[in-house]
């Protein structure tokens, strides 16, 4: 996901500190994953070259005196970003698809290709509901994103599992 | 550890269909097990064996230590009744009764007392959080506390084993969820083992492990606990 559109997004309901950016994203989007300060500042630095914020400094001390604000433009490409759907992933190059061909054409078991598949993709579908049944409205909805497109996976596997013959019949 | 539930080399026919065909498989005490495969595959049909529904044509089915293929019908009955629970599909709840009424049965066929059997059940619909149709009648409550009050009537009488067909199959994902949830933690609160027959994988995730039946036989994934 975009870190600048997303810092965008925070500067809309007024103007902020760098540190302060930071805390808010890791809270909303972090999830495990921080953000370096040095990527608040990198992003900042481009978001005001390319006029979508702007800078108010403060008087005092202090190696953080810069508050940043939306500017009008910001706020208009923000608008454009939320209303473009972002493009559906095809994920055409299935590698779990060409384990199961090689299988086929090696003459080993493709069952246990798939069935390997399911036990992994089951176990962590099994950590994240664990999160979510203890977490807070927003790792529900982040894990069942995760969990919708595990579950897809699988319903793949279990098809292709009851196609193998088939499919065999074809590869060799 | 041993299993507590067991099924080795069960065979079972609908006239020239094999439903199942040498399908064993192990249940512990406490674990929740998903039985997953396609439609068709034999897994509910597995699942009837288990719980002393259907007799397999050949193989054994064991329950703490008693082979319950050789029991007689009554026997098989009480046990159903005081060591078996049972969720299905769509609730099978009884429409004359009220939901508390419903939930009461297990235990009052079991030979508690009116009152003791209504306030146990009263606790169960409080814990699911649908104390407020105990009053109504399964048709007066929504899809989703039905099937919490089929949940409270499976675990009234404290059962060792809870068999659940595609608890959520007929109810939104919403729904399904919160069903699943509050199923699954009391279930693990009283200690009961769970097989949960399911096809979808967002509902196996409450399992500890899965077993995945296929044209009748299983392949079971190891227990690691």
């Amino acid at each position: 996901m975009s870190v600048g559109y997303a810092i965008l997004g925070l500067l809309e309901n007024g103007p902020r500190h760098g540190y302060d950016l930071k805390r808010s994203y890791d809270e909303r989007f972090g999830h495990g994953r921080a953000l370096h300060y040095g990527q608040v500042y990198s992003t900042l630095a481009r978001l005001l070259k390319n006029g979508l914020v702007e800078v108010e400094s403060e008087p005092g001390e202090g190696p953080d005196r810069k508050r940043y604000a939306i500017t009008t433009a910001g706020v208009t490409d923000m608008e454009g970003w939320l209303g473009t759907p972002e493009k559906p992933e095809p994920y055409l190059q299935s590698t779990l698809y060409t384990k199961v061909v090689l299988a086929l054409l090696t003459g080993r078991d493709a069952a246990d290709v798939l069935d390997g598949q399911r036990t992994e993709h089951l176990r962590l579908m099994r950590e994240l509901t664990r999160r979510k049944t203890d977490g807070d409205l927003a790792d529900q909805l982040i894990c069942d994103h995760a969990l919708f497109h595990l579950e897809a996976d699988l319903r793949w596997l279990e098809l292709t599992a009851a196609r193998l013959d088939q499919l065999a019949a074809r590869v060799r | 550890m041993q299993p507590l539930l067991t099924a080795e080399d069960v065979t079972y026919s609908f006239g020239p269909t094999h439903a199942l065909d040498s399908a064993s498989l192990r249940v512990y005490a406490g674990e929740v097990l998903a039985l997953m495969g396609p439609s068709g595959s034999g897994k509910s049909t597995l699942l009837h064996c288990l719980a002393g529904i259907l007799t397999p044509d050949s193989g054994q089915v064991t329950f703490d230590g008693r082979d319950i293929t050789a029991m007689s019908d009554t026997a098989r009955s009480a046990l159903r009744r005081t060591d078996f629970g049972f969720v299905f599909q769509f609730g099978q709840l009884v429409p004359e009764l009220s939901c508390l009424e419903n939930v009461a049965l297990p235990l009052r066929l079991a030979g508690v007392g009116r009152r003791e059997a209504q306030r146990r059940s009263a606790e169960w619909l409080e814990r699911l959080e649908v104390a407020d149709v105990a009053g109504k009648r399964p048709g007066q409550a929504s899809g989703g506390q039905g099937q919490r009050v089929a949940v409270a009537r499976a675990l009234v009488t404290r059962p060792r084993v809870i068999f659940a067909d595609e608890p959520t199959g007929a109810l939104d994902s919403l729904n399904g969820e919160r069903v699943m949830q509050l199923f699954i933690a009391a279930a693990r609160d009283t200690g009961a083992a769970v097989v949960l027959v399911t096809h979808e994988a967002r509902v196996a995730a409450y399992s500890d492990r899965e077993a995945v039946v296929r044209d009748g036989r299983v392949r079971e994934q190891e227990y690691a606990r």
